[in-house]
């Protein structure tokens, strides 16, 4: 019999297939969320609080519903059912009755004719509060009286595991700082409600996760599920920033209320006041260590700031403490944490949720212990990591590939970098600053990271698919949103790889199937790429039924080509498919997870990931500006499903690392944002941004994961901040403990 | 307020009159609300990150900090004129061979700049690619295969191609 590998295909799973929409993005046609238009349209805008903690005592909009061409303004006396929303819990006013508790809560909606008339009615509402003393600091938060009916902590986490009276030789404390980073998509939030004449509306929104959109829309619209219809509108970008619901209960009220479609397209200041961002945290460990370099012991008190509301802030902090010792064997810890709720702005999810923040006090203790013990940091690294067998600060025993040491030794082995190229372009500060060559120093950093994938802590996570074949023609639906990571590239190649053919169609993703989960937590590839497989597979399964049914003959399917029994006749399942119909929908679920217990013990998560970076910069120390010449990586992938797409979210991923190690911060002052623009908040530019060297990518097949693949979306961004970090301390002697790192933290040292 | 004057621009190589546009209103906002070309992008709409970049006469442009009034008479090209309909010129050809499409968003913008760039400098360096680009942001990539594609790119670009 032929073997299985004479089947493979050149666009199945495994290769660098070209994306579906590569054409329309790259002509300008694809049609993104803020590109929709309809006849007969209004604008839609939002009036924010500009105080962080206030009461409202009056808002007095008569003179601007007088403006000529104004349709509506709404508060929140017209939200039709509860007036609350939130990803995790309702917490979260639709638009602010009574309180203001952040600086941008939405108070009024104005639907107009053009923009400019929006704006105007924004202007001419008159709101008139009684200002309060804004709670902002997330440890006195901790005990200080409640902004909020459900208290100010959102949740405390213990973990307890092991001996907590073992100490170590050597001893190392420290005290780490994490700035507020931004997710800043580029195409900011915009989407449009269209009304129909029985009361329901549809909304066309980007989103990460509609399915629940939609579950908090209902609750403040009071409508039935059916009523509320989300589609998948193009979407510009998310990285964790819009898995929160933001205009969404907004445009759906002005469209119902007018009874014409109504856009919104947020501009970039309101959406660094629309959406949640990462974290801001504070964090003090305690590591202990035998003098040949065992970690014995961690204790660690973590606070996550979560801003006014809730978001996800529960499931970030488990994150934040699950992974609070990193990707390494700790047999005792104490960790501690707090998601707390202050008048800063709400915080939820970005890239590495949670991971981030510790992974870069960790691997900062981590070096310490290292130079204290006199061992090389890379050797300290391999002593304690984690290997499959080995059991967590959680008790999860890693049943998984946790290729820690090969991830770590290959990135070691890399070769280095050579000198900077003599152009003052690549000196730290570029040439609008005045670094003299001779001034330059240059740093090496390395760091290691964990990331757990998929959601946690026994939530029913799943994910919907439909194969639908009609007289041949495939058609493959899921509610699965595509960001720009790549997913709907994926779904091709693996219909290519079951049914032979990536001649097919995709349904867009709406809320008419059952829901994908959130394009978060690194899940999609395993869980709709699992439901997409499954429900390509039990297609396949019903033809083979049919053809035996029909001819008599048994067939196997072998990455697309049916192959009889006896190994005498082969024919492609897209073939056999013609003149057929099928239609098998199925929902996938990863397996099943647990809550911790009060000792934050349990089998909460699915499945880790792991990668190293390995920064390489040079500072000039005087004026306090680094350039970063190269960052290498080796990530732990389980399996490439398409390597072009597997660099993009590895480049991608280490550059909103490097983004929030010198670059990246909402600066707050008394709960208001300073830089809501990108003139004041720096995102890396293509020279902030060096060469990234993919040292190795391991493929040890993850047990359980469709095609073994894990996620590889968020592991990219976690151990990257910490390298740079560690490569500019290598090279100032400065001990950084708050990240972005500024000038002034190196220059007035 | 509405501008009474109707503005005309030569957008693509023909000639529109703009009706009951405003006097506040952006170039930006006219391609794209009234003449429906979505492909210039609004992510900023300061200046800031070049998704709008477009070149105005012949000069390389942020179409959101030109005042569509002050653009009358001039020629404009937009990305929907960077290659015939149903072809491809060589910068978009290379940006999806080389994987530098994730969400799209600043996809126009950086090929615009990119083509002006070329049209100017047919073998550059990466520091010269980086710095010519320096002025678009983009937040999946990382930059490194937008870098690549114009790499290719620069050994086939053919400057009578598209807008410049």
């Amino acid at each position: 019999m032929t073997t299985i590998e004479s089947y493979k295909t050149k666009s199945g799973v495994g290769v660098s297939a070209q994306r579906p929409d590569a054409v329309p993005k790259a002509t300008g046609k694809f049609s993104f969320s803020s590109d929709l238009s309809s006849h007969n349209m209004l604008w839609g805008q939002t009036l924010r609080s500009p105080l962080p903690s206030a009461r409202i005592k009056s808002i007095d909009f008569s003179e601007a519903l007088a403006i000529s061409g104004v349709h509506a303004i709404l508060t929140a006396n017209d939200v039709p059912g509860k007036n609350l929303f939130g990803l995790e819990h309702p917490d979260q006013p639709v638009l602010a009755d009574d309180l203001i508790r952040y600086a941008g809560e939405p108070i009024a909606l104005v639907a107009a004719e053009h923009p400019e008339i929006a704006a105007n009615a924004i202007n001419a509402i008159h709101v008139t509060f009684e200002e309060l003393t804004p709670l902002t600091d997330a440890e006195s938060a901790i005990t200080a009286d409640p902004i909020h009916p459900e208290g100010n902590v959102i949740r405390h986490l213990k973990i307890d595991h092991g001996d907590p009276s073992v100490t170590g030789d050597l001893v190392i404390e420290g005290t780490y700082e994490v700035g507020m980073q931004d997710q800043a998509f580029m195409g900011t939030e915009s989407g449009m409600a269209v009304p129909s004449p029985d009361g329901s509306v549809d909304l066309y929104i980007s989103t990460q996760w509609l399915h629940s959109d939609q579950n908090q829309i209902i609750e403040a619209l009071d409508l039935p599920e059916d009523m509320v219809r989300l589609t998948l509108a193009g979407v510009g970008g998310a990285f964790g920033g819009r898995e929160d619901v933001s205009m969404h209960v907004h445009l759906c009220m002005l469209a119902l209320h007018t009874g014409r479609p109504v856009k919104m397209i947020y501009d970039r200041n309101e959406s660094f006041l629309g959406h949640v961002h990462r974290h801001p945290a504070k964090i003090w460990y305690r590591h202990h260590a035998t003098e040949d370099g065992q970690i014995v012991k961690v204790e660690g008190k973590i606070i996550l700031d979560g801003g006014a509301y809730a978001s996800t802030t529960s499931a970030a902090l488990a994150n934040a403490c699950c992974f609070s010792t990193g990707p390494y064997r700790v047999p005792n810890a104490q960790i501690e944490g707090w998601g707390v709720r202050t008048n800063n702005p709400p915080c939820g999810a970005m890239r590495g949720f949670g991971n981030v923040q510790t992974c870069f006090a960790i691997e900062a203790q981590m070096d310490k212990v290292a130079k204290a013990l006199g061992i090389d940091p890379v050797e300290l690294r391999l002593i304690n990591a984690l290997e499959q067998g080995d059991t967590i600060i959680t008790g999860q025993k890693i049943t998984g590939a946790a290729p820690v040491k090969e991830v770590i030794s290959s990135l070691a082995d890399h070769p280095m970098p050579g000198p900077a190229e003599n152009n003052l372009l690549a000196r730290p500060g570029g040439t609008g600053r005045t670094t003299d060559q001779k001034h330059i120093k240059r740093g090496v950093g390395f760091a290691v990271s964990i990331k757990n994938l998929m959601f946690a802590e026994g939530f029913d996570d799943s994910s919907e698919a439909l194969c639908q074949v009609e007289d041949g023609n495939v058609a493959i639906h899921t509610a699965c949103v595509e960001v720009g990571q790549g997913f709907i590239t994926l779904i091709h190649q693996i219909a290519e790889e079951v049914l032979g053919t990536s001649d097919i169609t995709i349904i867009p993703a709406d809320t008419s199937i059952g829901s994908a989960g959130s394009t978060s937590a690194s899940r999609q590839t395993w869980m709709s790429g699992g439901a997409v497989l499954k429900a390509c597979e039990a297609v396949v399964v019903k033809l083979i039924e049919q053809i035996f049914e029909d001819e008599g003959v048994k067939y196997e399917n072998f990455n697309g080509t049916l192959v009889s029994e006896d190994g005498t006749k082969t024919i492609p399942v897209s073939e056999a498919l013609k003149g057929r119909s099928f239609h098998e929908k199925i929902v996938h679920r990863h397996a099943p997870t647990f809550p911790l217990n009060n000792k934050g013990q349990g089998d909460a998560h699915v499945s880790f990931a792991f990668a190293a970076h390995r920064a390489v910069v040079d500072v000039d120390q005087e004026l306090g500006l680094v350039r970063i010449i190269e960052i290498a990586t080796s990530q732990d992938v389980g399996r490439i499903l398409n390597p072009l797409q597997a660099v993009g979210q590895i480049e991608g991923g280490i550059t909103q690392g490097l983004g929030l190690a010198v670059l990246e911060e909402l600066v707050m002052k008394n709960g208001v944002i300073q830089n809501a623009n990108f003139t004041d908040y720096l995102l890396p530019t293509a020279l902030d941004t060096p060469p990234i060297e993919i040292a190795a990518l391991i493929e040890e097949p993850e047990p359980g994961a469709p095609f073994g693949a894990k996620g590889i979306g968020e592991p990219p961004t976690i151990s990257s901040t910490p390298a740079v970090v560690a490569a500019i301390r290598d090279a100032t002697g400065i001990d950084l403990r708050r990240v972005p790192v500024r000038p002034e933290d190196i220059a007035l040292e | 307020m509405p501008n009474d004057e109707q503005p005309h621009l030569n957008v693509n190589g023909k000639r529109l009159t703009i009706q009951k546009s405003w006097f506040g209103e952006s170039l930006l906002f006219t391609l794209r609300e009234r003449l429906g070309l979505y492909g210039s992008k609004n992510a900023c709409e300061q200046g800031e990150c070049g998704s709008c970049s477009i070149m105005l006469d012949e000069t390389l442009v942020c179409a959101c900090l030109v005042l569509t009034g002050s653009a009358t008479g001039r020629d404009i090209k937009t990305i929907e004129s960077l290659a015939p309909e149903g072809s491809l010129s060589t910068i978009q050809q290379a940006f999806i061979d080389t994987g530098a499409i994730q969400c799209g968003f600043c996809t126009p913008g950086l090929l615009i700049t990119i083509k002006d760039f070329l049209d100017e400098n047919t073998d550059p360096t990466e520091l010269e690619i980086r710095e010519a680009i320096s002025g678009n942001l983009c937040r999946c990539t990382g930059y490194g295969r937008i870098v690549e594609a114009v790499r290719i790119a620069s050994k086939t670009h053919d400057e009578s191609q598209g807008a410049s």
